[in-house]
């Protein structure tokens, strides 16, 4: 039942919204890995999941709000179920680290999905990470930092509405973020969100 | 239908045939790494042109119906193309989804019941007055006539020009209306063909480096002289006389040039290659139908004038 939700899902997400993936200096790979993608609107979690080969796929864990995603029955069961998403609070209310969900799985050598602005953003635009990916990546360096771009899902649904518009979106993934021991945390965060941005199609008009 | 149908469909399968075994056998000679990539482009073509061709022949065989359906579905898929590269705001998202799923629904329903007046100004007089006005209603006035503008030409490329096609069976030629559409797909899509291929064998002179680096002269010429006798060949499936299909396939495959030439630069201008990846080897369904968003309402118009009643 769930995996038939699972492929239900992915074949929507297919048909509405391309999800296609391209692969830019990584290649998708079932070791352990911290893909951390620029968060535009609710369909991001499943374009990046539709977007990775069956193999990898069934290894990577969306990290997921609780206090959306755990809201009701039907979203748990999405998100827990059809996505293997982990839940986790990101005010920190249900006590003790809130990355601790995050911690199990890549502790088994799965990989996890972040979207490190927090929130959606508001366009185009990327948003300051948030620290969680400088620890994850402090606790676990072993874990390949893979960047992943999301293009055009701001415009399938935009904050504040509800009206689909099928354009087609790519989930572009980058080369693997190398690791500078004793970086500074500012330094690291804006050096990923620099990773992420590099990867936005440009668009530099004029002929090729 | 009638056999003129049966021998268009001989005459694809042997070309694509030919096509076929002259790849193969290109593929073990190439030695060069670009000729190696151009004969893999060509396969690639080729393979896309056999699911193509029976894709448009079996909507055809179908019926009016099938066919509408399949441009139908040939409009959305460009649309979403054009939305892909075309740049919008948030202030556009209601406009974009009354384009997709009530303009474009909407303008095929007129064409399927055949109710001529409304398709005709549909989309250029009502959409362009409403897609707009719905559009001031999100209050964001940056840029609003190029928005508006990108809105407008997205229609009518990708659903009212297109549309043209499968508009032919709404005439009452007297001919078989299916062959009216078979006609200008053949014609328009074998210019394009010949163009490459010429292009390809002889192609020296370029004809515009900054907007279609890959056309040439000759390939132009070379491409236009074979569609215009192919269109003269194929007269039978239509009501004009063998002089009358020289003049109509020209006009054909004059506009269908016009076409691929405009969509490139819009192309372009937006910073891309190709309009999209799902026909392997050619880009993106706008990347197959340019020369029929241009050719087909002209071709439309004048049959409609001089060969209906």
């Amino acid at each position: 039942m769930t995996a038939l939700v699972r492929q239900i899902l992915v074949i929507l997400v297919r048909i509405l919204v391309g999800a296609r993936g391209e692969w830019i200096g990584s290649t998708p790979e079932t070791r352990s890995r911290i893909y951390f993608a620029n968060h535009t609107s609710h369909f991001d979690t499943l374009a990046v999941i539709s977007a990775l080969p069956l193999g990898v796929r069934r290894r990577t864990h969306p990290v997921a709000a609780r206090d959306y995603w755990g809201s009701s029955a039907f979203k748990r069961f999405i998100a827990e179920g059809a996505l293997r998403a982990v839940l986790i609070d990101r005010d920190g209310s249900g006590g003790g680290d809130p990355l601790a969900p995050v911690h199990a799985v890549l502790d088994r050598r799965d990989s996890v999905l972040i979207f490190p602005e927090g929130t959606r953003g508001a366009g185009e635009e990327i948003a300051p990470f948030r620290s969680g990916l400088h620890r994850l990546a402090e606790a676990y360096p072993d874990a390949e930092l893979i960047p992943v771009h999301l293009e055009n899902l701001a415009r399938v649904m935009p904050k504040g509405s509800f009206l689909i518009v099928p354009i087609t979106c790519t989930a572009r993934f980058g080369a693997a973020l190398t690791q500078i021991p004793g970086e500074p945390k500012a330094a690291f965060l804006e050096r990923a969100r620099a990773a992420v941005a590099a990867l936005a199609r440009r668009r530099d008009g004029g002929a090729a | 239908m009638t056999g003129a149908f049966g021998w268009v469909i001989v005459g694809v399968i042997a070309i694509l045939t030919v096509a076929t075994v002259v790849g193969r056998t290109l593929e073990r000679r190439a030695t060069t790494p670009e000729g190696r990539a151009t004969i893999a482009n060509l396969n690639a073509r080729t393979r896309s042109w056999w699911v193509m061709a029976v894709v448009f022949g079996a909507a055809l065989a179908l019926g009016p119906v099938a066919t509408t359906l399949l441009f139908a579905g040939l409009s959305f898929m460009a649309l979403r193309e054009f939305w892909t590269l075309a740049p919008s705001r948030a202030g556009d998202h209601r406009a974009l989804f009354l384009s997709f799923f009530v303009a474009l629904p909407i303008h095929y329903l007129l064409l399927g019941t055949g109710w001529y007046g409304l398709f005709a100004v549909f989309i250029p007089v009502y959409c362009f007055l409403a897609l707009p006005a719905v559009s001031t209603l999100a209050g964001d006035v940056t840029d609003f006539l190029a928005r508006q503008a990108r809105v407008q030409w997205g229609l009518m490329l990708t659903v009212y020009m297109l549309s043209h096609a499968p508009a032919l069976m709404m005439l009452d030629t007297g001919a078989d209306p299916a062959l009216l559409v078979l006609y200008l797909v053949v014609v328009a899509q074998l210019s394009d063909v010949a163009q490459y291929v010429f292009g390809k064998l002889v192609g020296r002179t370029r004809f515009s480096p900054n907007v279609s680096p890959s056309k040439t002269v000759e390939g132009l010429i070379g491409g236009w002289a074979t569609a215009v006798l192919i269109g003269v060949a194929l007269h039978g499936l239509t009501p004009f006389t063998a002089l009358q299909a020289a003049g109509m396939s020209l006009i054909i495959v004059v506009a269908g040039f016009f076409g691929g030439f405009v969509l490139s630069a819009v192309k372009r201008d937006l910073g891309a290659k190709d309009w999209g990846y799902v026909i392997a080897g050619h880009g993106g369904v706008l990347d197959r139908v340019d020369s029929i968003i241009f050719a087909a309402p002209v071709f439309f118009h004048l049959t409609r004038y001089w060969f209906t009643p």
